[in-house]
């Protein structure tokens, strides 16, 4: 299959490429870019006039739900929400039921996932057995079997010794250890931020002090170990500062953060909206913007969906019984664009972000449309608007605090591999 | 900010969920309706025939006794059907939703609902699930508010104070946990109480409490200097000792109402508790049985309130 994408806006920002240019696609590979192939002759012309055309999105945190939680989604309705929303690559947590904690099971979901000629999975392996956060896995076995890196989810890792443990374990083998920084026991109940509208609502609380203690023990151990550590899913404006100190002292760590965070703060929560119900909880306005400006001077390196499709049953309940999360991966990428817009930084910088950014810190070559490259690719408008409503929604979950709200730039067509596995209806 | 989910599109209570973003208005014209209720209960036939016909459900999946027999009477003044529902012992133990409960109960031709629940926004919930044609009364959701409460005490407040605009009102207790509390902070706002301070010890002051308004104090002496109206707080049996309190008796020693503790405010000021007390933890009896304590009117008054607040909501 040869594809010819035509005239199109190529905005490559590893290879900082920003104009005008067509790409080749031959045997799944990109053949050239700007210049036609000599004999060159397309099966599939994807005229791309007045749209953009870069690197296949990146998501470094998606839930799939499967194994274990099929009612909540499953990886055919939450594969064909990530092509939608241009997503090539996502990363798997492992917590799944039961948590991947095991190398068949990586294997089994590695498996599936590639039946379905979709986006790549690059599952996370459990640090600790059931995440229970007593022993370790069998992390070399685990990475054998397909696992990118090893992280704790959401699950509590509150025993510093078993911490310190699995990270100089995975530092024998090299292994980055991914760690959403949260203090069990100053977390424990809490569903909101622990400020202004927790007090108001009632709502049992979270400090920002929860992700500065934990993050301050990730930290030291990590320098203690030696072990790579990538910081996911920052929420405070102190957070982003301890992450901005420890990069200037030179330390190898990278850090990401969900979009929502990006946009929204616990005001959003207005009258209890359980779609804003969210793990990390939305912090106040400071901390916010603290996210918006950290991820344009680069101390946060990557912007991820955090997707977590729920089920309605489990939100339609009171909001501290209600379940944490929301789908984003057919929000990833206009929500990025609206960051960026809003905060004038430009388009190539923006689309970085959620593509060569991702790929640096998973280690993997894709990310980028360079000569030779699998072809993994999104073409979106820039311009076109869409409602946020279920049914525009593939995801099986339609939960998100931005239902009704109308976004800018829609995914017209996803490449994977050179296989066109989404192509918009209109 | 999401328009106010208790109000109908004429600006009428739809629904009495809390006190925040109710007008003072708002909050007169329920103190004012009351006004006339309290007078029913002293008649040789204690009913006027306000919600004839209408169907009222106590919906309280947490245990109540004084709230529930309040707003039961209230209703039976009113003269409407009163069906008493203790959830916590039936549906919900054995699984079903809380929205599920109340669809069977709509379906049973209800017009209003008093609910208690345990946790904070679930009279919200209940309120935007229902039909348009049945109201739903926050009779108290977790943490978050308790209106009715909050509306018997500016009841309370203005029969012995008059005016609100020249008080000095002190909140003393577990407002952390306290929805009685957020809702009287609210109340005592709107209505233009110039200084509205609580006073309780760290570990039970919610981060941010002086945005709601309040001034924070954490000695007893200071904070209820000069104040006319004194508002205890109910400490929960569990928060007595372990982490947030070391033990009662040092509780009651620096934060309990005495009446050497109550010589710092006027010599006028008023006692209230929402109640159940805890003689001897947060109150002393000598100060809860005494001249200055107006906790048993509260109690009366409260039946005048809730009659008010259903019989505005019946006719919105």
């Amino acid at each position: 299959m040869k594809i010819h994408i035509k005239n199109g806006r190529l905005i490559d920002p590893r290879n900082e490429i920003d104009a005008i240019k067509d790409v080749f696609i031959a045997a799944g590979k990109i053949v050239s870019v700007g210049v036609a192939p000599e004999s060159f002759l397309a099966n599939r012309v994807l005229d791309a006039t007045g749209l953009v055309v870069c690197p296949g999105l990146i998501d470094l945190s998606a839930r799939l739900r499967e194994p274990g939680l099929e009612y909540k989604a499953t990886l055919i309705s939450e594969m064909a929400a990530a092509v939608a929303g241009g997503v090539t690559s996502l990363v798997c947590p492992p917590d799944t039921d039961p948590p991947l904690d095991e190398p068949g099971l990586v294997e089994m979901l590695k498996y599936r996932a590639k039946s379905l000629n979709q986006a790549r999975v690059y599952p996370l392996g459990a640090l600790t057995q059931k995440l229970a956060g007593t022993e370790l896995t069998e992390m070399a076995e685990l990475h054998a079997a397909g696992c990118i890196a090893f992280s704790h989810a959401d699950a509590p890792l509150d025993d510093t010794l078993v911490m310190l443990r699995a990270m100089a374990y995975a530092a024998t083998f090299g292994f980055t250890v991914w760690l959403r920084p949260q203090d069990a026991a100053l977390s424990r109940n809490g569903v909101a931020h622990d400020g202004e509208v927790a007090t108001r609502l009632g709502l049992p609380s979270i400090p920002s002090c929860a992700e500065t203690i934990a993050l301050s023990t990730i930290l030291q151990l990590a320098r203690e170990t030696g072990a790579k550590v990538h910081i996911c899913r920052l929420s405070s404006l102190e957070g982003i500062e301890m992450v901005r100190a420890a990069k200037q002292q030179g330390m190898a760590v990278s850090c990401d953060v969900g979009i929502h965070h990006a946009h929204l703060s616990e005001m959003d929560i207005g009258f209890f909206d359980s779609n804003c119900h969210l793990i990390p909880p939305l912090r106040n306005l400071r901390d916010r913007d603290a996210i918006r400006a950290a991820l344009k001077d680069g101390t946060v390196d990557a912007i991820c969906s955090d997707h977590a499709p729920v089920d309605d049953d489990a939100k339609i309940l009171p909001f501290a019984e209600s379940e944490a999360g929301a789908t984003g991966l057919e929000l990833l990428l206009p929500l990025t664009l609206k960051w960026a817009g809003e905060m004038g930084v430009p388009l190539n910088q923006a689309i970085k972000k959620i593509t060569a950014d991702p790929a640096r810190i998973l280690g993997v070559a894709n990310g980028h449309l360079g000569m030779g490259q699998s072809a993994d690719i999104c073409i979106f408008d820039p311009e076109a608007y869409w409602k946020v409503e279920p049914k525009a929604l593939k995801s099986q979950g339609k939960n998100t605090p931005f239902l009704g709200v109308e976004l800018q730039g829609k995914v017209r067509y996803t490449l994977v591999d050179g296989h066109l596995v989404y192509e918009a209806a209109y | 900010m999401p328009n106010n989910p208790q109000l109908n599109k004429n600006g009428e209570l739809q629904h009495l969920l809390t006190i925040e973003g109710l007008s003072a208005e708002m909050l007169r014209h329920i103190l004012d309706t009351a006004e006339p209720f309290v007078s029913v209960a002293e008649r040789e036939v204690k009913k006027v025939p306000l919600l004839r016909g209408k169907a009222i459900f106590n919906l309280f999946f947490e245990p109540s006794t004084r709230t529930r027999t309040t707003f039961e009477i209230a209703a039976k003044r009113l003269s409407a059907d009163v069906i008493n529902l203790n959830i916590g012992a039936s549906s919900q133990s054995k699984g079903e939703t809380l929205l599920d409960t109340v669809d069977n109960l709509a379906a049973m031709q209800a017009d209003m609902f008093i609910v208690r629940h345990a946790q904070s926004g679930a009279a919200h919930l209940i309120a935007s699930h229902v039909a348009p044609h049945i109201h739903v009364v926050n009779a108290g959701d977790g943490r978050h508010a308790h209106p009715t409460q909050g509306l018997l005490d500016m009841f309370t407040i203005r029969k012995f104070k008059k005016e609100f605009h020249n008080l000095r009102v002190a909140i003393v207790g577990d407002v952390m946990h306290s929805r009685v509390a957020r809702s009287q902070i609210h109340a005592l706002t709107t209505l233009g109480v110039p200084e509205v301070r609580v006073i309780a010890p760290k570990t039970l002051l919610p981060a941010g409490v002086e945005h709601l308004g309040v001034h924070v104090y954490n000695d007893m002496a200071k904070g209820l200097k000069d104040v006319d109206v004194v508002i205890m707080l109910r400490l929960q049996n569990e928060r007595m000792r372990g982490a947030m309190l070391p033990s009662a008796q040092e509780y009651f020693k620096y934060y309990g109402l005495t009446a050497d503790k109550l010589a710092h405010a006027k010599s006028d000021a008023i006692v209230m508790h929402p109640g159940p007390m805890n003689r001897g933890v947060e109150i002393d009896s000598s100060v809860a049985d005494g001249k200055q304590s107006v906790i048993l009117p509260q109690v009366t008054f409260g039946i005048a309130v809730r009659m008010a607040v259903m019989s505005i909501l019946a006719g919105s």
